[in-house]
């Protein structure tokens, strides 16, 4: 899964798609985890960086992971390259 | 020593000073030409009403005259043009309604004649975009359109209805639109619209998706000058954009690129498109003129009006190649405050 490469996410979790227009509020953790998943990293990665800067137990990480990005899906987020 | 400027001293009449709820582009197109920098302007605005808000607004026309609706004709036009023009030197006109461009169009060689650019496309170009002709074009030039059927009698209605599966959008001949959900509904729309704008009515495919419009600006020999794309954030009951923010959407370029490329447009026009979840690009009207958002354009860095102007003074223009994505338009309301002497002169004597 790749996230839109021209997706604009500012510091404060400000999320705008420059393709459709769309404008989104997430918090710094969301906004993080766009950005690691922009720069490409994986899952295992993003876990890591995540668990390093955040306290945050490996279960419950995983479980919110895989609903916030099936958010960004829903909101066409995610590129289909 | 004096401070003579070397910019080009021009006149430019605009039509479309009607800056109210469903707004004309003119207030919007004269705000793109004063802005830009190659031109010493003044303006001419020519209204049809007497309430028109850009006949009083700071720092819009210079001089604003009122012009024949129309249904008067084209000769009962340029006989007022030719009036304006004894007195103002008109460089340039920039019509900017879809009901009066049929008579501009018509008059643009005479125009022309008296000294009196315009940037307008041709009768045919006209004709081929209207709203009646549209799914044809679209055939034509493998662009996407909904399904559409002509119809002149309420009869006729049930079964276009049943053809295309309810809901439906029954719009008029030049402006206004509604989604019918029931025959009772698409039965009142007709009415109302017949009542308004007259026959025919045209009834329309319903498409899902994301409402997004394209300025546009061709040549006239098949180059895009200029298109920028923005999606509606904000939209009226009347389905006017009173928000929205430019986007980057290469599919919306290509497309309004392949339009511009298909017709040789000449000028300005607005395409109306429905971006279905898929992503598939429909166009639900081509507009023949600028939009009332248009000086949206010139704050993402492509400022078509002033490009026109320059075009139907001759030059020839490289297209733009980059504009400002993430750039918003917020209209708003503004109560103007001023005497019963100035509402006089325009309704009594035309001129203000």
């Amino acid at each position: 899964m790749k996230i839109k490469s021209n997706l604009a996410v500012s510091d404060s979790g400000f999320i705008f798609n420059p393709s459709n227009g769309d404008s989104f509020s997430t918090n710094t953790v969301g906004a993080d985890i766009i950005l690691l998943l922009k720069s490409g990293k994986s899952f295992e990665e993003i876990k890591k960086e995540i668990g390093n800067k955040y306290e945050v137990d490996d279960i419950l990480f995983e479980k919110d992971f895989h609903d916030f990005v099936s958010q960004l899906q829903d909101y066409y987020l995610v590129s289909n390259d | 020593m004096t401070n003579q400027s070397t910019k080009r001293k021009l006149t430019v009449a605009v039509t479309g000073l009607n800056a109210v709820d469903s707004p004309g582009p003119g207030v919007a197109v004269i705000r793109g030409i004063r802005d830009c920098e190659d031109f010493d302007v003044r303006i001419i605005g020519l209204s049809y009403e007497s309430l028109e808000p850009g006949i009083y607004m700071e720092g819009i026309a210079d001089k604003v005259y009122q012009i024949p609706y129309p249904a008067a004709g084209s000769e009962s036009l340029l006989g007022r043009i030719e009036y304006i023009h004894a007195i103002e030197k008109i460089d340039v006109i920039i019509p900017n309604f879809d009901a009066e461009l049929h008579n501009f169009i018509k008059i643009s060689d005479r125009l022309k004649a008296m000294g009196i650019g315009t940037f307008l496309p041709s009768l045919e170009q006209f004709e081929a975009r209207d709203k009646i002709n549209l799914f044809k074009f679209g055939e034509k030039h493998d662009l996407l359109v909904p399904r559409d059927k002509t119809i002149y009698d309420l009869s006729e209605l049930p079964q276009v209805a049943k053809d295309f599966g309810y809901p439906i959008v029954v719009k008029g001949k030049y402006y206004e639109a509604t989604i019918a959900y029931t025959l009772e509904q698409a039965q009142k729309a007709f009415h109302k619209l017949n009542a308004k704008w007259g026959l025919p009515i045209i009834v329309q495919e319903f498409i899902t998706g994301t409402e997004v419009n394209v300025a546009a600006l061709g040549d006239g020999e098949g180059n895009t000058i200029s298109a920028v794309p923005m999606r509606k954030l904000f939209i009226t009951d009347k389905g006017k954009a009173w928000a929205g923010i430019t986007i980057e959407e290469n599919k919306l370029i290509d497309l309004s690129k392949k339009f511009i490329s298909a017709t040789k447009w000449r000028g300005g026009f607005e395409i109306e498109i429905m971006l279905t979840q898929d992503g598939k690009p429909y166009i639900m009207e081509v507009n023949p003129r600028f939009p009332a958002w248009i000086y949206l354009t010139v704050g993402a860095g492509q400022n078509q009006p002033a490009s026109l102007v320059k075009m139907a003074l001759g030059q020839k223009l490289e297209p733009f190649t980059s504009y400002e994505v993430g750039k918003l338009f917020i209209r708003y309301a503004w109560d103007l405050i001023t005497d019963v002497s100035e509402f006089q002169k325009i309704s009594a004597f035309g001129e203000l």
